[in-house]
């Protein structure tokens, strides 16, 4: 957060140091490219890759898959986030409900999500429905498990203060229990977030959906379009920074660490 | 005003190792308006009684009563600060945590801020209504979570070691703050404390406990006029009665307070 004090100058440096690494790695790349080391088409230069995001994203293309899968991805997540927040709010706040799910929970949680992917398209069909219903299930892992850590993290003292002031069940619940465990919930929906958009671009490979990030990059194999391909791959990586930076960064600094719950 | 009746009350913790006396059959009176220490080594269950009269814990004999009426769980007659600096929300502002109990309560938006500043004026804080808890240093956040009891306008008063975590220089600033705060609203106030000299000082009567189990010694009644003088010779000689009655176990820990100042 220096960069928000230090001004324009300390602006420009924290620039120039984000920048750093990525011109190293792109001048390793062409140089790699230049010296003909790989077949030009499969080992495209930085040039050619810049053209084919330009030349795709002019002609509404890469728009078209991005927007898709962005689609995709917010209809999978929003399942998550609800049902996910909403199971580790019970597992947090009721007994019964820990001894329900914990166990499913913790069977679920570490089987990588592709293996369920097959299984998926037999029961639901090919195509966006199924992708954005695994999607949803896969991601809830992770924010399920946070979102019960962090109701069991709210200090009982917040709750019996909360009483001795008055607050009924309902109130305890929107007022106390939901903003203490927020920062155990913000945690949980960026690590569902991330953990979306990586079985989303998988799935779209092999879901046949009719367009999508996921499989313009499978597409473009079959044509050798090495360049299109990491034009795809870029893609995807702007969109998983944004989301990082400007939403759940942002969100963070506007709550838990403006309230000292959380250092940012 | 309430007159608070504690009637034989008792309790037994059921632990692994078996049933473990936390109080027992603790009998006193407290007046309306009435500043009461409970005062005693750790383990005398003077904070296991507070809680019962907070209405946290149910005792497993005997009864609170309040202005007549058993006390069954918590309720807005009584305000409770606690030791812990935690106590107080971090998502909310001081002025947030000041106004939880009027919000809980359904009173308008601008009513209640308009008496949660009053009483941050009263802890002298009305300048940090905005500042969220973790900017506060811990006396201040003391002073909110007092401010935060008193809001809703309690008869009583429940406080447990509020400032024992408290460097002493801000302990005795806070002393006196309370004394004036309570000269102010004329709460009842229920303090523990296992600080002779604060409780000397604050208190109109002091009921001492002692441990193993926890059980009422005696009742002391401090006649002193306020504000009070901790190097006065009277001053001191209440606090030799109270180490007296406290037993030769508990000095050494009670005696780490106010005297020096």
């Amino acid at each position: 957060m220096a960069s928000a004090t230090a001004g324009a100058g300390g602006r420009l440096r924290a620039f120039a140091l984000n920048a750093y690494p990525f011109v190293v790695v792109g001048a390793l790349w062409e140089m790699v490219a230049r010296l003909g080391i790989f077949p030009p088409r499969l080992f495209p230069p930085l040039e050619e890759v810049a053209a084919a995001l330009v030349r795709l994203t002019v002609a509404g293309i890469l728009p078209h898959h991005a927007y898709e899968t962005l689609l995709r991805l917010f209809a999978g997540f929003a399942i998550a986030a609800v049902a996910g927040v909403a199971v580790g709010i019970a597992m947090g706040r009721s007994r019964r409900a820990e001894d329900i799910f914990l166990p499913l929970v913790s069977i679920g949680a570490p089987i990588p999500g592709v293996a369920y992917a097959p299984l998926f398209m037999l029961w639901f069909g090919l195509g966006s429905f199924s992708t954005i219903l695994l999607v949803g299930f896969v991601s809830a892992f992770p924010i399920i498990f946070n979102t019960w850590t962090g109701v069991k993290a709210v200090k009982e003292i917040w709750v019996r203060s909360a009483q001795a002031m008055g607050a009924d069940n309902r109130q305890l619940f929107r007022q106390v229990i939901l903003p203490g465990a927020l920062p155990y919930i913000l945690t949980g929906l960026r690590l569902g977030v991330a953990q979306a958009w990586r079985i989303l671009v998988v799935v779209e490979m092999l879901a046949a959906v009719p367009w999508g990030l996921g499989w313009l990059i499978f597409g473009a194999r079959e044509f050798l379009n090495t360049d299109v391909m990491l034009a795809g791959i870029f893609v995807i990586g702007l969109i998983g920074l944004t989301l990082e930076k400007h939403v759940f960064a942002r969100l963070e600094r506007y709550t838990v660490v403006r309230w000292g719950m959380m250092a940012s | 005003m309430s007159h608070i009746e504690v009637r034989d009350v008792s309790l037994v913790y059921d632990t692994p190792a078996g049933r473990v006396p936390g109080v027992q059959a603790a009998n006193f009176d407290i007046e309306a308006s009435e500043f009461l220490c409970l005062l005693g080594p750790s383990g005398c269950g003077k904070s296991t009684l507070l809680n019962i009269i907070a209405g946290f814990l149910s005792p497993t004999g005997g009864e609170i009563r309040i202005g007549g009426k058993a006390v069954t769980g918590h309720g807005l007659d009584r305000g409770v600060v606690f030791q812990d600096f935690a106590q107080l929300f971090p998502w909310r502002t001081a002025l947030g945590n000041v106004t939880f109990g009027l919000e809980m309560k359904g009173v308008p938006k601008q009513e209640r801020e308009e008496i949660a500043l009053k009483q941050l004026q009263l802890v002298k804080l009305e300048k940090f209504a905005n500042a969220y808890p973790h900017h506060l240093s811990g006396g201040m956040q003391q002073r909110v979570a007092i401010a935060r009891a008193l809001a809703y306008n309690p008869a009583v008063l429940l406080m447990d070691e509020p400032f024992a975590a408290l460097d002493a220089f801000t302990r005795d600033d806070m002393q006196r703050l309370l004394a004036e705060v309570w000269r102010e609203t004329r709460k009842t106030v229920i303090y523990v404390t296992h600080n002779v000299a604060e409780a000397v000082y604050l208190a109109d009567r002091v009921v001492v406990m002692t441990p193993h189990p926890g059980t009422v010694k005696i009742e002391v009644p401090i006649r002193l006029p306020r504000p009070r003088d901790p190097l006065s010779v009277e001053f001191l000689e209440y606090q030799k009665e109270l180490l007296r009655q406290l037993g030769p176990a508990a000095t050494g820990q009670a005696t780490n307070g106010k005297a020096n100042d």
